[in-house]
């Protein structure tokens, strides 16, 4: 019979309360402080910019810019109808161009053949598109459409946009449409639907909300955007008249108010940054009402 | 004679029929088309490539290597060269990034382990969405009013005390680094934490309730499980952000002082490649277009290179997830 000599002390059971004191708690306390700190930080731009736009555009915002042209240099008063419509224009055409075709490669890339060779390198290249400076847009349309037409024109500038649109519709498409459950499109086939059909009837207004959302999304970053237009569309101080002439645009205008040295041009700067944001806010707004899922 | 049953062609109250030849037919020119769509982009790519690159071909074959290690603008003396834009560009994109590395991995971690009510969490998301939404002009609009003014007496106090220290080898007279690294900063943060914060919330919950299991803290388990656990995602969205952050152009060439400029100093003005474009092609004569379309062709190299690498970053780590 084995005999015991001595028994082995119980380990001591850890103290499982927490303790403020204990260094890993303090730790962690000044960890969770700290990313308070940086989210409250991360938001401060934000509501920098927010106020000044409404304390130092909204002083300055009445009928008269939407219905007057650019001052010239002393000149008080003035507005910048011109360029508003000029930015709506362009990024009409732009999505003439990019949202038929976004949304078809999107079929294409998440319903008629998503694994095929061809669609990895469409995707890879899309996804690589998406990260393309604007600034470059901008090079290659001026490289190949201005030289061809010898002139700045707003079919160029829609272009430029249109180039930066593309890749965003068509990834945000094929999301959408690969969201579509396979057994709906099953129950197309069975009914004897071709593809075509079945995407028609079946796959696109079913993912209809998350392409719209793509598309607004699109539009809102568009509408923002400056450096694809500088030297496509140019500026123009005059109501636009045709689709092949230097266009006025509300980004172009604010960087061109924003270095001058007269009081009245930097008001109209903020004033036409408040009318941009609010325009791209109310696409950013309609991208979510239209992506809501409906029950 | 037999009569196929299965042929329901004409049969009254039958809401199924087999496709007719019309309908081969769009079938096939739509599955064409769409086929066709997708093919755009790869024409698109090449063709944007084959524009630029030729345009700068003169260029090339004129200025040779040279141009990217020289770093003078002079088109009276029809002499170019980038280097003081590509350090511009580097040095920018750089400090940008390892604050908007620091304060959007930070704010995905705050977005997503569970520090906020969800109603809460969800203003901060918008918050951080708004924030992309801003358009460049407009950050270079308000850096111009809100930023310089704000952090000239810092930088200049900074100057006075510890100017013999490079970075602060300078003062800031107005535009210059510092106001334009912040700015873009601000415009890199969303896609860092929006893409930071997918990569989090691909860690599956079962290895946070382990690490919770061993008696971890909170941050324990998101430094030493989670975060490790995400890398690959993470670094992918610093690479993606790093190439936003070369590109972007408008902000930078209202705050930077486009100035042909090699210095460590962050008060300094200075330039990078998408600024010099966006200030000098619109009254660029022959000449200086040819050289601008080389600089063009060698931020598109940098700028492909980095966002290649950030997909593809992207594209293994979420297959590794899914495995």
């Amino acid at each position: 019979m084995a005999r015991v000599t001595s028994f082995q002390p119980a380990p001591a059971i850890p103290d499982l309360r927490r303790s403020i004191s204990d260094r890993r708690a303090i730790w962690n306390m000044i960890l969770t402080v700290g990313v308070w700190i940086v989210a409250i930080l991360a938001s401060i731009p934000l509501f920098s910019v927010l106020y000044m736009l409404i304390s130092r555009g909204g002083a300055r915002f009445s009928l008269d810019l939407f219905t007057q042209l650019p001052p010239a240099g002393f000149m008080p008063g003035g507005g910048f109808g011109n360029a508003i419509v000029g930015t709506l224009v362009m990024v009409l055409i732009a999505s003439l161009i990019s949202v038929p075709l976004g949304i078809l490669g999107g079929v294409f890339l998440g319903v008629l053949s998503p694994d095929s060779k061809l669609a990895a390198v469409t995707r890879f290249l899309a996804k690589t598109l998406t990260g393309f400076p604007s600034i470059l847009a901008g090079v290659f349309v001026y490289a190949w459409l201005v030289l061809a037409m010898r002139t700045y024109s707003a079919i160029a500038g829609g272009v430029a946009l249109a180039v930066l649109m593309l890749p965003t519709i068509i990834l945000t498409a094929e999301q959408a449409v690969r969201m579509v459950p396979q057994r709906m499109k099953d129950a197309a086939y069975g009914m004897g639907c071709t593809q075509t059909q079945t995407i028609w009837k079946v796959v696109l207004p079913t993912g209809l909300p998350g392409i719209l959302t793509g598309v607004m999304l699109a539009i809102a970053g568009a509408a923002g955007e400056s450096a694809p237009l500088l030297f496509t569309a140019l500026f123009s101080n005059f109501w636009i008249s045709s689709l092949r002439e230097p266009t006025a645009s509300l980004s172009i205008l604010i960087y061109n108010f924003s270095g001058m040295p007269f009081e009245n041009q930097i008001q109209l700067a903020w004033a036409a940054s408040l009318v941009l944001v609010l325009i791209v806010l109310v696409f950013n707004i309609l991208s979510r009402i239209v992506g809501r899922p409906r029950v | 004679m037999a009569v196929n049953p299965f042929d329901v062609r004409g049969l009254p109250g039958t809401a199924s029929a087999p496709p007719s030849a019309g309908d081969y037919l769009t079938d096939r020119v739509f599955r064409y088309m769409a086929a066709g769509a997708g093919i755009v982009v790869i024409l698109l790519v090449i063709y944007i490539l084959y524009e630029i690159g030729g345009q700068a071909m003169p260029a090339i074959g004129k200025y040779g290597f040279g141009f990217l290690t020289t770093a003078v603008w002079d088109v009276s003396a029809a002499r170019f060269g980038i280097l003081g834009e590509i350090w511009g560009t580097l040095y920018s994109s750089l400090l940008a990034l390892a604050i908007a590395g620091v304060f959007g991995v930070a704010m995905a971690i705050f977005l997503t382990q569970d520090f906020l009510h969800a109603r809460l969490a969800r203003v901060f998301r918008t918050i951080v969405e708004m924030l992309a939404a801003i358009p460049s002009v407009v950050y270079g609009l308000w850096g111009i009013y809100v930023v310089i003014p704000a952090i000239r007496p810092a930088a200049n106090w900074l100057h006075d005390a510890l100017g013999f220290i490079p970075f602060f080898g300078t003062s800031l007279s107005g535009p210059g680094m510092a106001p334009a690294v912040i700015v873009l900063s601000i415009m890199v943060l969303p896609t860092v934490a929006a893409i930071s914060q997918d990569a989090l919330q691909l860690v599956p919950y079962k290895v946070k309730e382990a690490a919770y299991g061993m008696g971890t803290t909170k941050w324990e388990a998101i430094l030493k499980v989670l975060l490790p656990t995400a890398s690959g995602g993470i670094f992918g969205a610093l690479v993606l952000g790093f190439g936003r952050a070369l590109g972007e152009t408008m902000a930078l060439a209202m705050l930077i002082g486009n100035s042909n400029n090699i210095s460590l100093s962050l008060f300094a003005p200075a330039n990078t490649l998408a600024s010099l474009l966006a200030s000098n092609f619109p009254e660029a004569a022959q000449i200086e277009v040819e050289a601008l379309m080389y600089a063009a062709m060698a931020l598109l190299a940098i700028t492909f290179v980095v966002n290649v690498a950030g997909t593809a970053i992207m594209m293994l780590t979420s297959k590794q997830e899914v495995n």
